[in-house]
């Protein structure tokens, strides 16, 4: 047989009708939904009269209106509560598979509650009305967001109407150094092949680097292919992959287990399979990231200084450039270490789970968060997230540092909820956008790794990491 | 859905690159259950000067005299000229929601996000992808010419100036199939429940750990 791309093996393994211009009708074997997506897809199914075709295949929770502390008082701001409560009422009336509602010790960002739960499996299709779906891929899955049609299009038929992609493979080679993360990585990529370079790809994240990280680390990668244009991003099945699943709530059991991991193995690209384009990257050589921009594709490393439009020749771009820099009140030529921050936010579906937290916390031990930094979010990317942190005591070192740590949630991310800037105020955020006002009206957000973030809040402005001495657990 | 087969109308340019979805429509307008409603905050933190959130007056806010949607000659606009990768970041529907309220019909650029691209079609808007360069003409056509219009006519995949000049563009077949006719495709996968079922069925036998 031909070799295949672990691309291609998903996608036909999942056609089930395709029409003769090769928009194909896709299975859906999970369906993650939120609050935001969805209400109006659950009223139309309703208003046609259709019943939904797998209620098992969904699994469902509140994160993107949720606050993130006094959960004893409750949803405050009215609209977001009617929101909550709409998916609530929904989802009573339709059924799921697993639901984790506000205040659930299970409840979280909904692309952090699938794969701890296992319900994130190799070789699924797993969709979400919410464009970093991407996440999943880190498990061999074909992932990707979708609108509140497509929603309502899978409630009703457990189907997506797709068109196949073209593949790409981004090959990164070389081992990263102490204080790089994937997000590094991440960034960097993006960086390379721009917001739009992935347009139309599925991308495939593979090479030595990617074989080295975490499945929390391939989330982190996986969850930014929507911010280099890609729908989907996906990295292949090794041991990495298994172990992290086996034992997981929603995960095979027994028979099925060993029946599953025989399949999951196959899940690779074939020797020889071809591309569409690769990429390759060199890791060893790369930096801690910094956007300095209101695009994630404008980022430089912290050596790096704020560009020079009048450098540009392009027109379109210097003026993007300009209008960008304008935004974020920086002067071209400004060295990255030297621009200071007022907030700092740790969390998102980026960069939320328990080894970001462990890095975060890393930079934290025993230092102070910085005078001039007004607040440092610390909120986990769910509630099981939360308790592992506390009982690796990471809470006790976060608070003793002045940062504030919080309940489970999308929060300062996309600024639903209370969480969010003020006109003007810069932060250092784990999170995957800093478009205009993403994270607050008028606010300026500068994208960086977890301890890039930390590193930030302790000394209130940008800083190499690499600099810094990660204090021992004793303080000394 | 609303069908869509010939449009005529007024062209508004909108001149930047990477337009986003926060940006077409900001998050604090996401917490509505609604589909409808949300033309009047479409480019919400460009067209006014204060703070939008829901429930105001949008009538009563100051208007930013610069945003170009908000120039008297591009009232009643219909088809908008964008740049490259319009739509991106974000899945929201809200993001055509928004525009279809407003009044567009059709959006011309060199090139959109993939979700946004295909959330425009279930809601009978319709993105046209046309070459940089040609683009770049559309818009100087457009700013030099008050009342600069085009027709589009999707089932000859023509767009049409008052000049005489025509270009073509490319559109799937089965988009093209859906919008002419203004089909729901619920409707139309179901047609394939029988295949559905038996898919269903077959992929239960060889992978039961997914439906568990
Ligand atoms: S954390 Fe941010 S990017 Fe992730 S799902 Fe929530 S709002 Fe979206």
């Amino acid at each position: 047989m031909q070799a295949q791309t672990l691309y291609e093996k998903l996608w036909s393994s999942h056609v089930v009708h395709q029409e003769s211009d090769g928009t194909a009708l896709i299975y859906i074997d999970r369906h993650l939904v939120h609050e935001v997506t969805s209400p109006q897809a659950f009223e139309g199914l309703k208003l046609a009269g259709r019943a939904p075709w797998r209620v098992s295949s969904i699994v469902a929770t509140a994160d993107h209106n949720t606050p993130t502390d006094h959960w004893d008082q409750g949803i405050q701001d009215p609209v977001s509560r009617q929101q909550v409560e709409t998916l609530d009422a929904n989802i009573r009336t339709v059924g799921a598979l697993a639901y984790f509602p506000f205040k659930d010790q299970r409840q979280g960002i909904v692309h952090v509650i699938g794969p701890e739960n296992g319900a994130t499996l190799p070789g699924m299709t797993v969709v979400c009305g919410d464009s970093h779906t991407s996440t999943h891929g880190a498990f061999a899955c074909l992932a990707h967001g979708i609108g509140t049609s497509e929603v309502e299009h899978v409630l009703a038929t457990q189907c997506l109407l797709q068109k196949k992609s073209k593949t790409m493979l981004v090959k990164v080679e070389g081992e990263l150094a102490e204080g790089v993360t994937a997000k590094d990585v991440v960034l960097a990529v993006i960086g390379r092949i721009g917001t739009a370079g992935g347009t139309g790809y599925a991308i495939e994240f593979g090479g030595s680097t990617i074989r080295g990280l975490s499945m929390e680390g391939r989330m982190t990668i996986c969850n930014m292919a929507i911010e280099a244009g890609a729908r989907a991003g996906m990295v292949a099945v090794d041991d990495v992959t298994i172990e992290y699943l086996r034992g997981r709530p929603y995960a095979p059991k027994d028979a099925h287990w060993e029946q599953a991991v025989t399949y999951w193995r196959t899940l690779i690209s074939d020797e020889g399979a071809r591309f569409d384009k690769v990429i390759e990257i060199d890791a060893a050589g790369l930096l801690p990231q910094v956007t300095w921009g209101t695009s994630p594709e404008m980022v430089t490393d912290i050596l790096g200084r704020v560009p020079n439009p009048a450098s540009v020749q392009d027109p379109v771009r210097r003026e993007g450039m300009e209008r960008a820099l304008s935004y974020m009140g920086l002067v071209a030529d400004t060295p990255l270490n030297e621009v200071e921050i007022d907030q700092v936010f740790i969390g998102s579906c980026t960069n939320s789970r328990i080894e970001d937290l462990r890095e975060a916390a890393a930079v934290a031990r025993g230092r102070r968060k910085s005078d001039r930094v007004k607040r440092v979010l610390v909120v986990p990317g769910s509630g099981l997230v939360k308790r592992q942190a506390e009982a690796e005591g990471l809470h006790e070192i976060f608070v003793a540092a002045g940062f504030e740590w919080r309940e489970p949630g999308c929060s300062m991310c996309l600024a639903m909820n209370a969480d969010r800037l003020l006109p003007g105020e810069r932060c250092a955020s784990t999170s995957n956008r800093n478009f205009e006002g993403r994270q607050g009206n008028g606010g300026r957000t500068h994208l960086v790794s977890p301890a890039m973030a930390a590193a930030a809040a302790v000394t209130g402005h940008f800083v190499d990491v690499r600099t810094f001495e990660r204090l021992a657990e004793d303080g000394a | 859905m609303k069908a869509f087969t010939i449009l005529e109308g007024l062209v508004a340019p909108l001149d930047r690159a990477n337009v986003d979805t926060d940006a077409i429509i900001p998050k604090q307008f996401l917490k509505s259950i609604k589909r409808s409603g949300f033309g009047p905050n479409l480019f919400d933190e460009w067209r006014y000067r204060d703070h939008g959130e829901p429930g105001m007056d949008n009538a009563s806010r100051p208007l930013n005299p610069d945003f170009v949607l908000n120039a008297e000659r591009y009232r009643g606009a219909q088809i908008l000229l964008t740049r490259q990768n319009f739509g991106c970041g974000s899945s929201r529907e809200h993001a055509p929601w928004a525009l279809e309220d407003y009044g567009f019909r059709a959006l011309i650029g060199p090139s959109f996000a993939d979700i946004f691209f295909n959330n425009c079609f279930k809601n009978g808007l319709l993105p046209i992808v046309l070459p940089e360069a040609v683009v770049d003409g559309l818009f100087s056509q457009c700013l030099a010419n008050e009342g600069f219009r085009l027709k589009i006519d999707l089932r000859e995949q023509t767009v049409s100036a008052t000049d005489g000049s025509v270009l073509s563009f490319e559109v799937d077949a089965f988009r093209k199939e859906c919008l002419l006719n203004g089909w729901d495709d619920i409707g139309l996968t179901l047609r394939h429940a029988e295949k559905i079922r038996a898919f269903e069925a077959q992929r239960k036998v060889e992978h039961p750990y997914f439906f568990a």
